[in-house]
């Protein structure tokens, strides 16, 4: 029945909806940030551990739709082990991938994310997580929400 | 015919409105007919419009006459002295007087025209609040209000330093704490703003009575009859409220035109809302002298379309007759209840009898918006998010429902069509 909403609700994104990986505080985190989605109630909010200059533990708690979730939890794999800048170039492949369906080299499980263009009411849900972890990085304990960038 | 409103040729027809509510069933298959945007399939799909809370669908009534004045009457009202001004200005107050007799108003001059409830409430909240406000008063509203019957008074609430108090929910029940209102009104109440209908639970609050409780002790009253104005039939002067708001969009009407009622000793000693033209009696440059209620408080061109095609919703509405329109709101209503209640892992709100045609439900482990999602896949419009009541979802313990809103277009096999659906979208997010 729901066969054209594949592309959006792919396996991975379902899997990691229902079972959000590093899904906890992390006591002691070097940073965190707060996101929220005023529109649809979606509240993350996301610890980073970082030594030097590279990531070394990311977490989340939170509610919010699927994707929003999703789109946390495959965050937080994603960006441990990674320096603040190669973060900060994910971000903005996961938006330019989110918002045209471009996929650039480097991203990869977060590929699962490219259909999300498709259905631009769902771009906010997909890219929360990610404007949580930049204010993180830039402006440690700062509260961002959707309805502050266009994307 | 059995149908008592589907002939397309009669329902071009204006002020046909008073042969409602005789004898015979309504055909309410039939009625649909009168819609021409409910016949079209969404993603492949046969659209189920169930979002009647957030907007109606418009019948070809409305949609010819908008065309009509736009066609052969569009001029600017109150002002011209040729025909067209004339014919315009017929119709911008003929609509304001079937306003009038459409929620039992004493007199057309009760009637003021704005861009929706939004507008209403503020247009009171501005005009009678910095009036009659002031530091220490109270301003009761219910913890269910939508948020234009909220904000609103909170902005006065800081200029005038008056405080916003609410009755209560009883949680376990979705119905407000009677037991509560009166020791409440016995505080320095002002002014008491309240929902008829709650647009996210469907609870129908008993506004007569607690209308009644404030006025004996002086206390204006607002209701706010968003929900409710289409549904049922509604007598201002049976409710006893001071002010009643409504927006026509959700009566089949267009969308940037609204109504607030208000008693006509209370509209002529309220100072304007906005200047400028059409309200004014004689302009010179340091003193202007205003028109009466309620021209009072339509300052500028107004919205002349708008009551055009609200009248000619009005009618239509009527000649189905609210009374069966409410009936038929509450039986689907309660159908859709009894058949989502029956399901596994869903979590109705609202109350458990005598709710409106609104039914907000969640699925469990499933955010409100990926059932809404799927649902349009399924060419189902259902609405999900806070519903403007964000206070009212934090007390709920929730950040948002899933929403089917009724009208009397909609059937009970949309209805199995919504449970069909819901069994699958929980089987596609089983783990």
């Amino acid at each position: 029945m729901f066969d054209d909403l594949s592309d959006l609700y792919q396996q991975v994104i379902l899997d990691h909806c229902k079972k959000p990986r590093n899904f906890h505080e992390i006591p002691g985190a070097t940073c965190s940030a707060h996101g929220h989605n005023p529109l649809c109630g979606d509240n993350l909010k996301l610890f980073l551990t970082i030594d030097g200059d590279r990531i070394q533990d990311a977490a989340f708690v939170g509610s919010g739709c699927c994707i929003s979730k999703a789109s946390a939890s495959l965050l937080t794999e994603s960006v441990k082990g990674r320096t603040r800048e190669e973060a900060r170039q994910t971000f903005d492949k996961v938006r330019e991938m989110v918002t045209t369906g471009k996929v650039q080299d480097g991203v990869g499980k977060l590929a699962v994310f490219a259909g999300v263009y498709r259905f631009p009411a769902r771009v906010k849900c997909a890219i929360l997580a990610w404007h949580a972890l930049v204010a993180a990085l830039e402006d440690p304990g700062k509260s961002v929400t959707t309805e502050d960038e266009q994307t | 015919m059995s149908a008592i409103v589907n002939n397309p040729a009669s329902s071009t027809r204006r002020g046909a409105a008073s042969s409602s509510s005789t004898a015979g069933e309504v055909n309410w298959a039939e009625l649909r007919k009168d819609f021409p945007i409910l016949d079209q399939k969404i993603h492949g799909k046969p659209l189920i419009y169930f979002d009647n809370a957030a907007t109606s669908q418009k019948p070809q009534a409305v949609l010819d006459a908008l065309r009509h004045y736009y066609e052969r009457d569009n001029a600017n009202v109150h002002r011209g002295i040729h025909e067209l001004s004339n014919r315009a200005t017929a119709a911008y107050e003929a609509a304001r007087a079937r306003t009038a007799q459409f929620i039992h108003a004493r007199s057309p001059e009760e009637i003021v025209f704005t861009r929706g409830t939004t507008e209403a409430i503020n247009l009171v909240a501005h005009s009678w609040g910095m009036a009659n406000l002031k530091s220490g008063d109270v301003i009761l509203l219910t913890e269910m209000e939508h948020h234009s019957n909220l904000v609103p008074w909170q902005l006065i609430a800081q200029r005038t330093g008056a405080r916003v108090v609410y009755v209560p929910l009883r949680s376990d029940e979705n119905v407000l704490d009677l037991d509560r209102i009166d020791a409440l009104l016995a505080g320095n109440v002002k002014f008491f703003s309240m929902v008829h209908i709650s647009n996210s639970l469907g609870t129908v609050n008993p506004v007569a009575d607690l209308c009644a409780r404030a006025r004996k002790r002086g206390i204006v009253t607002l209701v706010d009859g968003a929900q409710s104005a289409g549904h049922m039939p509604v007598d201002v002067q049976a409710i006893g409220c001071d002010f009643f708001a409504f927006s026509g969009h959700k009566i089949c009407g267009p969308t940037g035109i609204g109504v607030l009622y208000g008693r006509q000793d209370l509209l002529d000693a309220m100072p304007p809302y906005q200047g400028g033209g059409e309200m004014i009696l004689s302009v010179a440059y340091d003193h202007t002298e205003f028109k009466k209620a309620p021209h009072r408080f339509e300052a500028g061109t107004p919205d002349i379309s708008g009551p055009v095609g609200l009248h000619a919703a009005m009618d239509y509405l009527d000649r189905i007759g609210r009374d069966r329109i409410w009936k038929h709101d509450q039986e689907l209503a309660a159908y859709a209840q009894e058949r989502l209640s029956a399901l596994n892992g869903v979590r109705l709100f609202g109350p458990k009898t005598g709710r409106a045609g609104v039914v907000s439900f969640l699925l469990k482990d499933v955010h409100a918006h990926d059932v809404v999602m799927l649902a349009d896949q399924a060419g189902i419009a259902l609405r999900g998010g806070h519903h403007c009541t964000q206070p009212l979802m934090h007390k709920l313990g929730v950040e948002s429902t899933a929403r089917a809103s009724f009208y009397f277009y909609n059937t009970r096999e949309e209805v199995d069509r919504l449970v069909e659906v819901i069994r699958e979208i929980q089987k596609f997010f089983a783990v």
